[in-house]
């Protein structure tokens, strides 16, 4: 089984000052900057973490409560959400970001073989981003980088060029994950009142990327390009899909390079995590059956937040090839 | 395909089917035509500064005006601007019995007592050159909607006019609909009886999607459901169905594939988080298929029939679904060519009139 959605946390700023260099590490000294806040998830309810979960700032948390538990993953993917978009120094950016990968490469990684890890990446300034990927992409453990959905402008604009060029040379799926805080809001009509409204509303962020990753002629400029999407919730894709294949036969001179429907590309070209399962018990069947393909969904648990249903009761609901074959043959890992 | 041309206008079936088309733009033949409704303090306004906006937000359409290159009248003017030329290609074509309008005009002027003003112009207009003229329409009173107490004033200024049937807002908008600066908007609305219309567009200022601006008209124009889900969000989430009992909305040209998901997620999501939201007393899937209605235009197209009729059975909504047009516009659904044939009569008698003939109180001739 391999778990495709495993949340280590960096504890505090501290954890990080070892793997900056003298300048920023005297800068959070004297700045007395705690990195980023953490947004996406409220701290006190099980959606932020769920019941009995230590958290995932210790390798030990991961193993004990993701690997070795009953029913563990054989293999698991991290997932490390640090808001290094919230950060606008473009430099601070760069460098927590590089240290948060060399922290997950020395304390995660190297000790730990059943682990593989995302790249972290400063994606307001796309050009380092790119420059970090090159960095550390070569290292075996990193299978994607990791990009937070929400962001300043849609992934499809060529102002991102540069980060799926340099995770297609590294080999590298990139991830598109819940939340982000990149300071615009994630609504077109402003920013809503509660976490109920944005736990919720994510899904058409997703939407948004997936348009614009597509017309935007990503998929045609960088054809390796693996894309996942992470906690993102599966069950609007079929409908979105009979949408924008409209659209596209609408509309496509406007994009002459989209060459063909765009659900075709979303088939060979995106997976999507399976947590949250977002479709009522009865209409399971027909759900999936509706998403075309078993080869789309991909197991994760979302350790440690918690979400209606629990991994147990999640694995229960997927198609065999979900629990691991999808994730070990889009992500080249061997069999697990 | 529900039947051909010739078909719907045949006796037998005319007497069965009402046809009400829930989605039509009309436009003055020139800017001068509003003018003359203007106050003069306005009109002055207007020629030395223009409908300042927020900008930022130019997607040139799929053709000019965005409309159907069949659509500009022969005798001049912009597409839906001649009475007579929109009743020949339009209304007398198709025999509609009712149509109503959504004139996209007035809309994201910052000024928003010159917004008011040319709103009240807007409405004047739409009476005096659409709805005296032809006993077949109905309109949508134009507000400034970002101002919740001025639109509340236009808004029972208007009501009392049974032509006007609901009061008309955009999907993108300053906040989420469902914050209190429009709750003065819903409380009259309710009051007065009448649906809030939500209609696809609007610019606010705020990037277009949840993630920036997008580069593409595909997208803008693909997108508009993100911003349709996210305000129905907000509306149930915000708790104004409790507060406003009489609140209806009408979700025009946005689709309705979108809306099965969404109660899903909705659903799941508020079981998981209601301690947030406390005045949220029901599942919001109940909430929506209560107090919402959707027209049809862009109708989705699945690949087979048979992904349509569960799409029905999954909105369970047939009384709440209404057939539009959106003329003159580019992508224009055919009376005769847009509604999948796997509708039994009874969903397309619903869906192609009687719903709309209920929504709005209408009674055919």
């Amino acid at each position: 089984m391999i778990d495709c959605d495993v949340h280590n946390a960096v504890p505090s700023i501290e954890a990080l000052v070892p793997y900056l260099d003298p300048h920023w590490q005297e800068y959070v000294q004297r700045s007395g900057f705690k990195g980023p806040e953490d947004d996406d998830y409220p701290p006190g309810i099980g959606v932020g973490r769920r019941a009995g979960a230590a958290g995932g700032t210790q390798l030990e948390h991961v193993r004990r409560e993701v690997l070795e538990v009953d029913g563990g993953a054989d293999l698991a993917i991290l997932t490390c959400l640090y808001g290094c978009d919230s950060i606008r120094n473009p430099d601070l950016a760069a460098a927590t970001a590089a240290a948060v990968n060399d922290w997950q490469i020395a304390e995660w990684l190297e000790p730990e073989p059943r682990l593989r890890a995302s790249v972290v990446v400063p994606i307001g300034q796309p050009a380092l981003a790119a420059r970090e990927i090159d960095r550390v992409g070569g290292h075996a453990g990193f299978v994607q980088v990791l990009l937070p959905v929400r962001c300043a402008r849609p992934y499809g604009t060529r102002e991102y060029g540069p980060v799926f060029d340099a995770a297609a040379r590294n080999g590298l799926a990139v991830a598109l994950h819940f939340g982000g805080s990149p300071g615009n809001p994630p609504t077109a009509s402003g920013w809503p009142s509660y976490y109920l409204e944005e736990y919720a509303g994510m899904a058409t962020v997703f939407q948004t990327q997936l348009m614009s990753i597509v017309v935007e002629g990503v998929l045609d400029r960088v054809p390796e390009t693996r894309l996942v999407l992470a906690e993102s919730g599966f069950a609007w894709l079929p409908s979105f899909l009979w949408r924008i294949d409209k659209e596209w036969k609408g509309l496509r001179r406007e994009t002459p390079w989209v060459r063909r429907a765009p659900s075709l590309y979303v088939q060979e070209h995106v997976r999507v995590t399976a947590q949250p399962f977002d479709c009522p018990r009865d209409l399971v069947e027909r759900v999936l059956g509706r998403l075309g393909s078993d080869e789309l969904l991909l197991y994760a648990s979302d350790y440690p937040h918690g979400h209606a249903d629990s991994p147990a009761e999640l694995r229960a609901l997927l198609p065999e090839p979900a629990l691991a074959a999808n994730a070990a043959s889009f992500y080249g890992l061997g069999a697990a | 395909v529900t039947g051909t041309a010739e078909e719907l206008r045949t006796a037998g079936r005319r007497e069965a089917v009402a046809l009400v088309d829930c989605d039509i733009h009309v436009r003055p033949s020139s800017p001068r035509a509003l003018d003359e409704h203007l106050e003069e303090r306005w009109r002055r306004h207007r020629r030395a500064f223009g409908d300042r906006a927020a900008g930022g937000n130019a997607y040139p359409r799929a053709t000019p005006a965005a409309s159907r290159i069949d659509s500009w009248p022969p005798g001049g003017g912009p597409p839906a601007s001649d009475l007579a030329f929109f009743r020949e290609q339009h209304l007398d074509r198709w025999g509609f019995d009712f149509g109503v309008l959504n004139p996209l005009l007035a809309g994201g002027i910052l000024n928003v007592e010159y917004r008011a003003a040319l709103s009240r112009a807007v409405n004047d207009w739409q009476i005096a050159e659409w709805l005296e003229p032809e006993p077949r329409l109905r309109s949508s009173i134009v507000l400034a909607y970002d101002d919740g107490e001025l639109a509340a004033q236009e808004l029972r200024r208007r009501a009392g006019d049974p032509r006007f049937v609901q009061a008309l807002l955009h999907a993108r908008t300053v906040e989420p609909l469902g914050r209190r600066r429009y709750w003065p908007l819903y409380d009259a609305a309710a009051e007065c009886g009448l649906p809030v219309g939500i209609h696809f567009g609007g610019h606010s200022g705020n990037p277009i999607t949840g993630a920036g601006f997008p580069s593409f008209y595909v997208e803008d124009h693909g997108g508009m459901p993100t911003a349709f889900q996210d305000q129905v969000i907000s509306l149930v989430c915000e708790g104004v169905f409790d507060r406003f009992p009489g609140l209806r909305i009408v979700l025009i040209e946005g689709g309705c594939a979108w809306l099965p998901p969404l109660m899903w997620r909705l659903d799941r999501a508020w079981k998981l988080l209601r301690e947030e939201v406390p005045h949220v007393t029901r599942l919001p899937s109940e909430t929506i298929r209560e107090r919402f209605w959707l027209t049809t235009q862009p109708i989705e197209e699945p690949p087979s029939d048979a992904d349509f009729a569960e799409l029905l059975e999954e909105l369970a909504m047939d009384d709440r679904l209404m057939f539009a047009t959106d003329y003159p516009h580019w992508d224009f659904d055919a009376p005769d060519r847009a509604l999948p044939r796997v509708l039994d009569a009874g969903q397309r008698r619903k869906i192609l009139g009687a719903n709309a003939l209920g929504l709005y109180g209408l009674e055919r001739a």
